[in-house]
């Protein structure tokens, strides 16, 4: 295969319900992808499916077997234990590390998401930024190749979306690929290298970002996507 | 009707005198009480809490027959499971060649018996809740079945905590059980409520009364034990989400 993930040809089904149908999508190094579309349009099936967390009823993904992975979601479940203790226990489940190593690596992870002095405190009683920060140290001390991000800031007011989109731009910056589902196509126009745009569970769109946001080439390519885009910038 | 009173009125003095002067006859019964109660408890949750933990994030052919039986066991009778465990331990049962039948042996077997189940149910609910919401994101850090239920068990600790003081309140109050296997020997397998029973049968109200009021201040401590976990829990946990609440 070539590039870090490649769906081919992929149906995902739960029961009756299909969430996404002959998706063929592939995620090179270093991109930055952002999946978007409406509410039920298969948004959060496709990034577990590229994870890992949901397996296709039909087709393949592949993954580079090198390329480590992570996974931010829109709410993070974190532990009733101290910060350092959630990083932690996330490098310590991955294996091949102590875990005083793993602690030790897990200051380090919240020292760069700016929560280093928020070490000791209980992780649930920080606030939904600080959590997401949080969830984010979690992900970056893993060191993945690829970070998955659920629509990371759908909770959060201004500020906290401006830090974790902060912390988003400095990963990709550092060679990390992101590949995040997003409802806020200001957030996909500062950070997505490319957009899919998935409508009832079908890839509509995939574009660079620049083309998708040029009325006329989105309207070659997708009349319901351009009609999506224009309704979301009224 | 003034005679009755007087008896009445005589009752509660001699069964308050029972209590605040621990009759050691009484003392000996609540003790017993305890340690038997707290044994099942003790084998019952251990055993319990593990398998609900398990059954919360397992998933395999067969779960939902498994499920039905659990919770179907919720509603044993106290006599069913005292009648079960006498025929497995009477002399010609299969368990009987151990000699535990009326003994305090019997009686913690067939009390762990009747809450095993609530244990095991009532973990099962709380970590499957946990499980459905958020396990894929431990499942996305690498958490095999058995890491999962460990860590939404401990996770869950304070709601677990909730349970162990539920499964022992079931098990100190019940009568039927160990009434039958225990065979309510007086100095040796007499408890709580087999002696509140047999007491109230023969006239001796004062001890049953004075028993009684202890079994309740137990059942009560425990209901305001379990009121406490919960606020504790509460101020420990999910500040952000009262925040919101609150705001």
């Amino acid at each position: 295969m070539s590039g870090l993930i490649q769906a081919r040809g992929v149906d995902v089904s739960f029961g009756r319900v299909r969430a996404l149908t002959a998706v063929d999508l592939r995620i090179a190094r270093g991109e930055r992808v952002a999946i978007i579309g409406g509410n039920g349009s298969g948004k959060s099936t496709l990034l577990r499916l590229l994870h890992g967390l949901v397996q296709p009823s039909r087709g393949s993904v592949l993954r580079d077997g090198h390329a480590r992975q992570a996974m931010l979601f829109q709410r993070p479940y974190l532990l009733r234990a101290s910060a350092i203790n959630n990083v932690a226990i996330g490098l310590w489940l991955r294996g091949g590390v102590s875990w005083a190593e793993a602690r030790g690596r897990a200051l380090l992870s919240l020292g760069r998401v700016g929560l280093g002095a928020h070490s000791q405190r209980n992780a649930r009683a920080l606030s939904g930024g600080q959590q997401q920060r949080l969830a984010l140290a979690r992900a970056w001390s893993l060191a993945p190749d690829v970070l998955f991000l659920d629509e990371p800031t759908s909770n959060l007011d201004p500020h906290g979306k401006r830090e974790v989109e902060a912390l988003m731009e400095e990963f990709a910056q550092g060679g990390m690929t992101l590949v995040f589902a997003s409802h806020n196509l200001g957030q996909v126009k500062r950070l997505a290298s490319r957009v899919v745009y998935l409508e009832e569970g079908r890839v509509l769109a995939d574009l660079s970002v620049q083309s998708f946001f040029d009325r006329e080439v989105l309207g070659r390519t997708s009349h319901d996507a351009a009609l999506f885009v224009k309704g979301e910038l009224a | 009707m003034r005679l009755h009173m007087e008896s009445f009125a005589a009752t509660v003095d001699r069964a308050w005198g029972l209590l605040v002067g621990l009759d050691a006859h009484l003392v000996q019964i609540v003790a017993r009480s305890l340690v038997v109660s707290g044994s099942a408890c003790t084998i019952a949750c251990t055993l319990g809490l593990a398998m609900g933990a398990w059954l919360g994030i397992a998933r395999f052919r067969g779960r939902g027959a498994v499920l039905t039986v659990l919770n179907t066991s919720l509603a044993l009778p106290s006599v069913v499971v005292g009648l079960v465990v006498y025929l497995l331990l009477s002399r010609s049962g299969p368990l009987g060649f151990m000699g535990w039948l009326f003994s305090l042996k019997a009686m913690v077997v067939a009390q762990t018996i009747l809450v095993l189940p609530v244990a095991a149910a009532l973990t099962r609910q709380v970590v499957e809740d946990v499980e459905s919401n958020s396990g894929e994101q431990l499942r996305s850090l690498g958490a095999g079945v058995a890491m999962r239920a460990l860590l939404i068990a401990w996770d869950e600790r304070y709601a677990l905590l909730t349970v162990v003081i539920a499964c022992f309140g079931r098990a100190i109050a019940e009568v039927g059980a160990v009434m039958v296997v225990g065979g309510n020997m007086e100095g040796f397998t007499r408890v709580m409520t087999t002696a509140i029973a047999l007491e109230t049968e023969k006239g001796d109200l004062p001890l049953a009364l004075a028993l009684g009021a202890v079994l309740l201040a137990v059942v009560l401590f425990l209901n305001a034990l379990i009121a406490v976990v919960r606020r504790w829990r509460l101020s420990t946990i999910d500040q952000p989400m009262l925040q919101e609440i609150a705001a």
